[in-house]
């Protein structure tokens, strides 16, 4: 198993009324950056990055956003780079550059394959669609989201693959001289990764492309059923799937008691937590979804619900997951929406937002205590979705250094070893033990079961 | 209804829907970027003199997408085209918002094609005082609100898209939006060489129509086009307490001018 490390690198001391107030995150105003105390996160994250790797952990996992205090990594390869020279063994894993954004990816093709030879060998390169609001904040065309991700993909990859020079005139990039002169460490390219929040259309590419698809803290039960669709098209495909075709992020905090990691645990909700990442209408912006993901998203809204004005992701996501109302996200979204219209108050949308708290925890989306109570749950995620790689999602919000780092020294002597030795008996298998897509499948065999619905059954 | 048929033809290299109504000389009428609104009472007030030809937006409703056209000219090119084979020309014009720019960006390709022009609350030019609404970045239901000055006095306003916010319409919506986005995101909703080109227009009479305070495209672009429009004969009327939407918020006087100026 691949154990990694990753924090969003939040701008934390925003204040929390604005992003109550704003209903999101994405697009706080900008005068609530303060230079020293970006300065000192930056430089704590890197220092959390290498403690990570001290600690044990395989490897470290940067992501990227734009105009949203919820990530500073707006330039995710610069912090990668800095990484690549001051860590010595962990991957580096990049989940991952929003493609569609790039008016050049040939230059992205460049940062990675730079960053590969500086870390010897250790990038694992991952591409997203990007959030709705990457589109708007880069002024990138949503409706051209799904192409543009495409062809940037195949350009990237014929860029280090087909020897130069050579002209690529495609749809949305053209260039008359492709021919980077540093090309990757790793041969014939580094090993991608794809993480998502369950749009089918991304799972079915990955599959094709025997890339590993990295589930974001999505629910247990919607997750489970992509999982069992990529198997399904890597049958197809003529492979066979297993655990090394999976990964899985997930909220962790762990303190040295009880009473202190339920306290500051609660901060992966601050301001409304991944929920409020940004409002509807920057969440999908027109174009940004497919046709059939428009329609699935028409019929799951319900009258009243106010969704016809905008419907956001994770009310679509929660419909997949056929999720009862009232869970984690529900309170606080129909409190926002009151807010939005001056029915509710800042101290109200605060108060529906912990709320939620105690359910998330039992949902398992969040995952907090100590050493000794953290891993029994993880156990459970690890035996419903049997994920070759897991992600440890660093808590959010006002927590402080000292803090966050006790979490990784923690995580590094005691949740590491057990969850290393849960992975073993359970039989999964990570990415680089065995090559993604490298079994064929005989048609008409039994495919390997990927998910364990009983222990599914067994959580619920 | 009796009032009015949609036909597929197909025209210019691919399937058109075309609502047709109405009798007498045919007045072609380009539609807005959330699309055909329904047949509202300016159209049952035209249509009784005026066959009224309505293409719908290829990539919305029951039109494909035709990937070829990339940008608000080039849908003005197709326009072109689809007149051409449909022998319509010179037919007048008249473009409500998105369709105004459309029909814009026609007479700056080919001013013979239209007999006369009327332009209302059209985007295509960067107004010079105000910005034109992102558009993009609200919601459907903040872009409809956005359309009229005051809601209580505009009866219609509750009629536009068939009234009712079902799924369907939701999906209709969501369609259109794209395809506007797709041709118009960037630069935002307007074309910057359209104002040099406009210069080129001769013999087309053309009459652009605003409401004071629209908050989609600002009454300064009212200017802006008639002074691009130098070398033609173009008169602006403006219409007070009126948002984006005169046809509806002004209807019996938006139905005479336009009457009026194409007698």
């Amino acid at each position: 198993m691949i154990l990694m490390y990753f924090t969003e690198r939040p701008y934390r001391e925003v204040p929390e009324d604005e992003v109550i107030k704003n209903r999101g995150f994405f697009g706080v105003p900008n005068r609530f950056f303060d230079r020293e105390v970006g300065s000192r996160l930056y430089n704590e994250y890197l220092d959390e990055m290498v403690y990570a790797e001290d600690v044990g952990f395989d490897a470290i996992m940067l992501n990227e956003h734009h105009g949203t205090p919820f990530c500073m990594g707006a330039v995710m390869n610069v912090e990668a780079a800095i990484l690549a020279r001051i860590t010595k063994k962990a991957k580096i894993v990049l989940l991952g550059n929003p493609l569609p954004t790039f008016k050049n990816p040939l230059r992205i093709a460049e940062e990675l394959a730079e960053i590969d030879c500086i870390s010897r060998g250790r990038l694992v390169p991952g591409w997203v669609r990007g959030a709705g609001s990457e589109s708007i904040f880069n002024q990138a065309n949503p409706a051209y989201n799904r192409e543009r991700f495409e062809e940037a993909h195949d350009l990237i990859l014929a860029a280090w693959t087909r020897p130069g020079p050579f002209r690529w005139e495609g749809k949305h990039f053209n260039y008359r001289f492709v021919n980077p002169w540093v090309t990757p460490y790793q041969k014939p390219h580094p090993p991608i990764m794809i993480p998502g929040v369950l749009s089918p259309e991304t799972v079915v590419w990955c599959a094709k492309h025997r890339y590993p698809y990295l589930g974001l803290g999505t629910a247990l039960p919607a997750t489970a059923e992509l999982w069992n669709i990529y198997g399904d098209t890597a049958a197809n495909e003529g492979y066979v799937a297993g655990s090394e075709n999976f990964g899985y992020l997930q909220h962790v905090f762990v303190a040295e008691t009880e009473e202190k990691a339920q306290e500051l645990g609660k901060a992966h909700l601050f301001g409304g937590g991944q929920g409020a990442f940004s409002r509807p209408e920057h969440t999908l912006p027109p174009g940004y979804n497919s046709k059939e993901a428009t329609r699935r998203l028409a019929r799951t809204m319900t009258a009243g619900s106010g969704g016809f004005l905008g419907v956001s992701s994770e009310q679509l996501n929660r419909a997949k997951a056929n999720a009862e109302p009232g869970n984690l996200q529900a309170v606080a979204d129909s409190t926002r929406r009151r807010l939005a219209r001056g029915e509710a108050t800042i101290e109200e949308a605060r108060a529906a937002i912990y709320r939620s708290y105690q359910k998330a925890q039992d949902g398992l989306q969040i995952i907090t205590g100590t050493p000794k109570t953290v891993i029994p749950k993880i156990r459970k995620i690890l035996e419903v979705l049997r994920p070759g790689v897991f992600g440890v999602f660093q808590s959010q919000g006002p927590v402080s250094f000292e803090d966050r780092m006790t979490s990784i020294r923690l995580l590094g002597q005691e949740v590491l070893p057990a969850v290393r030795e849960i992975g073993k008996e359970l039989g999964i298998v990570d990415p680089f033990e065995r090559k993604p897509g490298a079994r064929p499948y005989a048609h008409g065999a039994q495919r390997e079961q990927l998910v364990s619905l009983e222990a599914l059954r067994a959580q619920a | 209804m009796a009032e009015w048929t949609e036909e597929i033809t197909h025209v210019a290299g691919t399937d058109l829907a075309i609502i047709k109504g109405g009798q007498g000389k045919p007045l072609l009428i380009l539609h807005e970027e959330l699309g055909h609104p329904g047949w509202m009472s300016y159209h049952q007030a035209l249509a009784k003199d005026r066959t009224l030809v309505i293409p719908i937006q290829p990539g919305m409703g029951k039109s494909p997408r035709v990937e070829q056209i990339r940008t608000v000219h080039e849908l003005g090119l197709f326009y072109l085209w689809a007149l051409r084979e449909l022998n319509l020309g010179p037919i007048d014009v008249l473009g409500f918002s998105f369709g105004g720019w459309t029909a814009a960006e026609m007479a700056s390709a080919d001013s013979k094609a239209f007999r006369k022009m009327v332009l209302v609350a059209p985007p295509g030019i960067k107004p010079p005082d105000g910005d034109i609404m992102d558009i993009f970045a609200v919601t459907i239901g903040t872009q409809l609100n956005a359309t009229i000055y005051d809601a209580e006095e505009t009866p219609e306003f509750r009629k536009l898209y068939g009234g009712e916010r079902t799924p369907e319409q939701f999906e209709a919506f969501e369609e259109a939006r794209t395809e506007t986005a797709r041709i118009a995101w960037d630069p935002i909703l307007h074309n910057p060489s359209l104002p040099y080109f406009l210069q080129g227009v001769r013999g087309l009479p053309t009459r652009i129509i605003w409401g004071r305070e629209d908050a989609v495209v600002p009454v300064s672009a009212a200017e802006a086009y008639r002074q691009a429009l130098a070398n033609t004969d173009v008169q602006v009327t403006i219409f007070e307490h009126c948002g984006h939407r005169p046809e509806i918020e002004k209807g019996p006087e938006f139905v005479k001018l336009v009457r009026e100026f194409l007698a």
